[in-house]
């Protein structure tokens, strides 16, 4: 404890998002600060770096119109924290955990650390109650369970975002619970936000949303995912309720990343990025899951366009080494009108094998899985072997297994904007196997 | 010796304190929450510290304190069935001291000190030890645990019978007391008395493995393999399934899901080789991703000296680790937070002599008590983009005998393990191939050979047959493709959740020599009646 507020009028140097402070005599790593501008304009900050008496901080917000002259840190001696508070629920906020939605700022019940604390490994409930999101190339193929971390890897102008508020708006527990929605928007246009703000106001079980526009500041970029992450497992582990956080774009987190790396002065690892990505990434994903003894569970949904299409890019890459699991959407299923374009050959859910079958969905559903997967590479493989010898090279068993691909895209993965029960999914994988007398069926 | 100092400065998991007589690797306190550290790098005046727990929330002038002692392991009886993180601080203790979460500061004793064990001598009062020569032993689930001397003399008391690992054994004349539990620094090998060539297979009920591409006891191997390509299951295959005495486990920098799930399933298996709970031969140390990252780089020297410690009882022990990327990573993050020169892609310079170092742990050993007892390590290596020119794949590959690369257009057919057959290789293949001969059957040389070469033929009749369509083979070719797929799908594919995760060698055998001899009857019939459905019927009769 501090007895007097340390105030500095010593700053260094101002880089954009950083600004040095000399001659500090105490200070802690992470600690918050405060910074008033030259016209009164007031900042919040953090520090990064601690030399001897030099102080490296990071600034949230917009930095324009500091100065050295005349702006002021004054430290908090305490590391940044978010007020939570069942209040949250309903609330627009932006990436300051300021209100946005023109209401008032709610009281808060408690403060939390924003970095939260890595859940002991023993401490952890398997994750294994299966997730109706409503899709059949999710819920057949790949399913999502509980407190499990699942990304969506799109492509630049692919229909990522209708298939997140599909999720949003379809998926029930396998009990019939309803999901709370914490929504990070990170880097969005407007356009894109205000269409996954309709889907969320129509939310059953509520949601909270933390919003950082394209054209807000950057830095505040990295610390929505972890406000909205600390709100999640307070709704979760403390009023054990069942949440689905949603965050949209990771790349705009990563890139945010990058450049806070680079005015640090950094050095830069694969395509810039920093070398901690890794480390950085799994601090916010590792938060999903359920705890055992604990009703509650945080499950993850994280929206990451890829670069260039290119699922070897770091963002999709580090992101596929935490995750457990990811659906890949394809353009190709795109441009011919299937919705949605879900890639069932690279996707995957790591915790699939125990939430389905028996009790959890029904017992048939690993073998139809399997052999839907199955029949369906053998199609993708033959197409290659199409392209060069043509349909009338082929023996009719091959021709046969080319239109079950073609049929299975057409009727289970495409469903437009009907939403399928898992009986009804199973059934139509089911019929498809039967009408092309393949086995499994 | 203890120090004492205070912080001057803070950068990530590194802090430079202001403390004299501080020593290279010395463990250190730092802070008023107690954080344990590690010295890495001392100038005039000014040392810096690897600090393995967070340090949000850690301010400059804290007092620091210089233990005088390096960073250790401590090693005893009842390390067996439990988890402890990448510092060996047992995560059962932790969830009862601080909650479903882990936070700093706390350092509870890693082995249980309460629990009574009955201790048996092998040596009397008068006669006189080696250092890590055993006392005596305990006897710890199925194993024999032998108790090491930790220091040369002759002893002066010896108690036999009943103990805690409060309580002392005995002492030695010079004063040294003998106690259950004794501690070994974890970046320094344990020594033994001389490493002998590997011969013993070490069988890991994976048919792929044990039949293509075979492991030792002592030897070492790596898998690499982007991310879905089955890493993780297959080293949980491993670890619940190969034959060894031990099993240690690292989750080192991964999923915290995996771990509940691991540990789920090895509370409730059996081992299959003893009947026995899978748990008591297995030790886990976990540090998944999210823990601190300096905690991650020591979680394998961690892991490395307790299995060293095991062998040294003349027990052959096996670590996994998933994954050495992620290890290296931690190096690359520790390396950069002290400004280091970096290396190939932002690793440090001395990261291939850093794992050639930790590889060379392995091996099998005479052990001080003149048994014999091996260290065996089977790591994954998580290549970033599936590619596998980047550094720590390279580095690994330059040390391991063994290399299982998994394939992801393997893994994307659900071909799993996802082992490619063409790329992966075992040095030690030939070694053992008199071994298998000898003690399962005569055969296995020569189809091992016969279902290589089906393969190899395979991929280059394949590769006509994407031209002229597989119509346009000739018969013998289309029964060469049809055999090949029932190798790669009844064979060399072992689904992990079903009862066939695990094969013995005669399985293995029974299994290929099967698919091999319809083989040979179904060509014989092409070439005597030239009917190329009958001979694909007799392919797919038993």
């Amino acid at each position: 404890m501090r007895l007097c507020e340390h105030r500095y009028q010593s700053i260094g140097a101002i880089r954009s998002p950083l600004l040095i402070v000399e001659r500090v005599i105490e200070s802690r790593i992470g600690e918050t600060v405060s910074i008033l501008g030259p016209q009164g304009e007031k900042l919040e900050g953090e520090v990064l770096r601690i030399d001897g008496q030099t102080v490296l901080l990071q600034v949230f917000g917009e930095t324009r119109g500091l100065d050295i002259r005349y702006s002021t840190v004054i430290f908090s001696d305490a590391v940044k924290k978010a007020p939570v508070s069942m209040a949250c629920l309903g609330r627009v906020f932006n990436g300051s955990f300021q209100p946005v939605d023109g209401r008032r700022m709610f009281v808060p019940e408690k403060w939390l650390p924003i970095s939260g604390y890595p859940i002991n490994p023993v401490a952890r409930a398997r994750p294994e109650e299966f997730i109706e999101t409503g899709y059949s190339a999710i819920d057949g193929l790949n399913t999502l369970v509980r407190g499990q971390k699942l990304p969506v890897f799109s492509c630049a102008g692919l229909p990522a975002r209708e298939i997140a508020a599909g999720i949003l708006r379809q998926a029930r527990l396998s009990g019939g619970g309803d999901f709370v929605v914490v929504f990070a928007a990170l880097g969005l246009t407007h356009r894109e936000y205000s269409l996954y703000m309709e889907v969320l106001q129509a939310m059953r079980g509520g949601f909270v949303a933390f919003v950082n526009l394209a054209d807000e500041p950057v830095v505040e970029r990295l610390l929505a995912p972890r406000l909205a992450l600390t709100l999640a497992e307070f709704l979760a582990f403390e009023k054990a309720m069942d949440v689905l956080v949603l965050v949209t774009d990771m790349v705009n987190y990563c890139d945010a990343l990058r450049e806070i790396s680079t005015s640090r002065e950094e050095l830069p690892g694969r395509r810039g990025y920093p070398g901690y990505l890794y480390s950085d990434l799994a601090s916010l994903y590792e938060r999903a899951g359920r705890l055992k003894g604990v009703p509650g569970s945080v499950t993850m949904l994280p929206v990451a366009t890829m670069p260039e299409d290119d699922i070897t890019h770091p963002i999709p890459d580090l992101t596929g080494y935490i995750t457990e699991g990811q659906v890949v959407l394809s353009r190709d299923l795109h441009q011919r009108g299937i919705f949605p374009p879900i890639d069932v050959l690279p996707s995957l859910s790591r915790l699939m094998q125990r939430g389905i079958g028996e009790g959890r969905t029904r017992s048939d559903h690993r073998a139809l899985a399997n052999a839907l997967y199955r029949h369906y590479a053998r199609g993708r493989e033959l197409r290659q072997l199409e392209a060069i010898v043509g349909r009338e090279g082929m023996g009719s068993a091959d021709i046969n297994i080319l239109s079950f691909a073609e049929a299975f895209e057409r009727r289970f993965i495409h469903q437009g904007e009907e939403r399928r029960t898992i009986a009804q999914t199973l059934d139509v994988g089911f019929a498809l196997l039967k009408e092309f007398a393949l086995e499994g069926g | 010796m203890k120090v004492e100092g205070r912080i001057i400065g803070i950068s990530g998991p590194t802090v430079s304190v202001d403390c004299e007589g501080l020593r290279l690797y010395d463990r250190v306190v730092v802070g008023r929450d107690r954080l344990c550290g590690e010295v890495v790098r001392i100038e005039r005046q000014k040392a810096i510290v690897q600090v393995y727990e967070n340090t949000l929330g850690l301010a400059v002038g804290e007092p620091v304190e210089g233990l005088g002692l390096p960073l250790t392991v401590k090693l005893g009886p009842g390390l067996l069935g439990n988890l402890f993180d990448g510092l060996q601080r047992p995560l059962e203790a932790l969830r009862a001291a601080s909650g479903p979460f882990i936070r700093s500061g706390y350092d509870p004793f890693p082995l249980d000190c309460d629990r009574p064990w009955q201790f048996e001598p092998l040596k009397g009062v008068g006669d006189t030890v080696a250092s890590g020569e055993p006392l005596g032993a305990v006897a710890e689930g199925p194993f024999r645990h032998l108790l090491f001397a930790p220091a040369s003399g002759k002893i002066a008391s010896l108690n036999a019978g009943e103990f805690t690992l409060r309580q002392p054994l005995g002492h030695l004349e010079d004063g040294t007391v003998l106690r259950g539990w004794q501690e070994w620094p974890a970046r320094k090998p344990r020594p033994y008395v001389r490493k002998r060539a590997p011969e013993q297979p070490l069988v890991t009920g994976q048919r792929c493995l044990d039949f293509l591409f075979p492991l030792v006891r002592g030897g070492t191997a790596i898998f690499p393999g982007g991310f879905g390509t089955g890493k993780t299951v297959l080293e949980q295959s491993l670890a619940k399934y190969a034959d060894v005495d031990v099993v240690i486990y690292v989750g080192c920098g991964e999923r915290g899901n995996e771990m509940a799930e691991l540990l789920d399933e090895i509370v409730s298996l059996k081992d299959p080789w003893t009947d026995g709970p899978l748990m008591e031969r297995t030790l886990i140390v976990a540090n998944t991703s999210n823990m601190p990252v300096a905690a991650r780089e020591a979680s394998l020297y961690t892991a490395v000296t307790v299995a060293e410690y095991y062998r040294d009882m003349g027990l052959h022990v096996l670590l996994l680790a998933d994954s050495v990327s992620r290890w290296a990573e931690a190096l690359r993050e520790i390396s950069s937070s002290l400004e280091e020169m970096p290396g190939e892609e932002g690793y440090p310079t001395y990261l291939n002599s850093r794992l050639a170092g930790f590889f060379e742990r392995a091996g099998l050993v005479e052990t001080a008590s003149g048994d014999l007892g091996s260290l065996s390590m089977v790591l994954a290596v998580s290549p970033p983009g599936g590619d596998f020119t980047e550094p720590v794949t390279q580095a690994c590959l330059r040390a391991a005998g063994a290399f299982y690369m998994l394939d992801t257009a393997l893994a994307h057919s659900r071909h799993f393990p996802a082992v490619h057959w063409g790329q992966s290789y075992s040095l030690y293949a030939s070694e053992l191939m008199a071994h298998f001969a000898e003690t399962v059957s005569s055969r296995w040389p020569e189809l091992v050979s016969r279902c290589r070469d089906l393969l190899l033929r395979e991929q280059g009749v394949r590769e006509v047959a994407e031209i002229v369509g597989l119509e346009g083979l000739q018969d013998a070719d289309r029964l060469l493709i049809r055999v090949a797929e029932r190798i790669r799908r009844d064979f060399l594919c072992q689904n992990a959740y079903t009862s066939e995760a695990f094969s013995t060698p005669e399985q293995t055998l029974n299994r290929i020599s099967a698919i091999v001899d319809a083989y040979e009857r179904a060509s014989q019939r092409l070439e005597d009646d030239g009917l190329l459905d009958e001979a694909l019927a007799e392919l797919d009769r038993e």
